[in-house]
């Protein structure tokens, strides 16, 4: 299921502001859960976009932009504050993603079948498509038949693919082609926020909106 | 109070020289952030505002859009630099953050059908990413040293991904080399940074 390049390229692309804003929100929230090696990755390909943007060639400003800057600063409001910490106190989540779910984990009016549980956090206009998922421990997800892309970050519990673990804060990239099949822990349930390029069903002239995970 | 820019100073190429500039405007954002300096905040923006629109230039965005992006910019680094902490950021790095989540923010609003893209209050903006709260000054030097020792056939191919709206398959096109080539010299770059950093959180 996940190839650790993907997971790394997606890290690099994160940095470089090239992923679609649903999937750099997952990516940034993961980056704020995990205490794991991709954090200094992404640490170090942040880094290379400070370095090289501050060895850019400068373009001049207009000699009053620094006067606009501080009208702004007067007179615009104030922009709603999502700073992440990678400390949350008592919540299990990132502050943005408390926010964006809006209710505890717990309290979601969850649509289940089977062990399966779904929220849906909204769709964009390109197709991508948020939602939360919960497996009850022990239970698996069916066979997917989507054919796109998937990035899941856990958000509590575990879940296995194969012989590979996912815990709480983990990444995980699927491509379609790969025939998977993730199951919870048979410890408890798995809960999991998951972000997916469904289909397009769109014609031709639409094509620039197809934009998959990992642009090609 | 009108505020006079004096020109950006003469372009520096010694690193050290770099180095010792850019941890200037750490204690900068630090003045901007705790007292609301002024005169700090300039010398943050003389050096970064025209840089930063140099980005949003070769995104795409024409010369006002640039302009007024990069204000906007500026004025989120005046708001967030009481969140700076330069034991934990390197100032370019930091304010790269910022303007990395202001792409996404655009790149956000003008997904979205019948979007007013002057209208601020549409969506929140991005969360911060949280890479510039480990991405020491430290280390960006030495992702620095690591880029000026990349051979440039991939320093070059850096550079456009991180700055231009370029898909691996237009990068190819417009270079004319084969598509695996440009994704291996990619991954070779994206190695070398990896290889610099540990995999224990310190």
């Amino acid at each position: 299921m996940m190839k650790d390049n993907s997971v790394e390229d997606l890290l690099m692309a994160h940095a470089a502001g090239r992923l679609a804003p649903p999937v750099d929100f997952v990516v940034a929230m993961h980056l704020a859960m995990t205490n794991g090696p991709n954090v200094w990755h992404a640490a170090a390909y942040g880094a290379a976009g400070g370095a090289m943007l501050a060895d850019l060639e400068p373009t001049p400003m207009m000699r009053s932009s620094i006067d606009a800057v501080f009208r702004k600063i007067e007179s615009e409001p104030e922009e709603v504050e999502v700073p992440v910490t990678r400390e949350f106190g008592n919540s299990e989540l990132p502050e943005p993603l408390r926010k964006r779910i809006g209710l505890p984990l717990d309290d979601l009016p969850w649509r289940e079948f089977s062990g399966v549980a779904e929220y849906d956090l909204g769709s964009e206009d390109d197709g991508y498509r948020t939602r939360l998922i919960r497996l009850r421990a022990g239970c698996g997800v069916p066979k997917h038949t989507h054919s796109g892309q998937e990035v899941t970050l856990v958000l509590r519990g575990v879940f296995w693919d194969g012989d590979e673990r996912y815990r709480q804060g983990d990444l995980a990239f699927a491509d379609s082609d790969v025939d998977h099949r993730p199951m919870a822990d048979k410890d408890g349930d798995c809960i999991c926020l998951a972000v997916t390029d469904a289909p397009i069903r769109l014609s031709g002239r639409f094509t620039r909106l197809l934009n998959p995970i990992l642009r090609l | 109070m009108r505020m006079v820019v004096e020109p950006t100073p003469p372009s520096i190429t010694a690193m050290s020289d770099v180095a010792q500039v850019l941890s200037t405007f750490a204690d900068d954002l630090v003045a901007v952030g705790r007292r609301h300096d002024r005169e700090a905040f300039c010398r943050v923006f003389e050096y970064f505002g025209p840089r930063i629109k140099t980005y949003l230039r070769k995104l795409g965005l024409d010369d006002d859009g640039a302009e007024d992006l990069t204000q906007d910019v500026m004025v989120t680094i005046w708001r967030r630099a009481g969140q700076y902490d330069p034991e934990k950021a390197a100032a370019s790095t930091w304010v790269y953050a910022i303007a990395r989540n202001k792409r996404i923010d655009l790149f956000r609003r003008t997904r979205t059908a019948d979007a007013d893209l002057t209208d601020p209050s549409l969506e929140p903006p991005s969360p911060t990413t949280g890479f510039e709260a480990v991405a020491t000054e430290q280390m960006e030097t030495k992702v620095r040293e690591a880029i000026e020792q990349l051979p440039e056939s991939q320093s070059e191919l850096l550079r456009v991904f991180y700055f231009e709206d370029k898909t691996h398959v237009t990068i190819a096109e417009e270079t004319g080399l084969p598509l695996g080539t440009v994704k291996s010299r990619l991954r070779l770059a994206m190695n070398k940074l990896r290889a610099l950093v540990g995999n224990e959180l310190a």
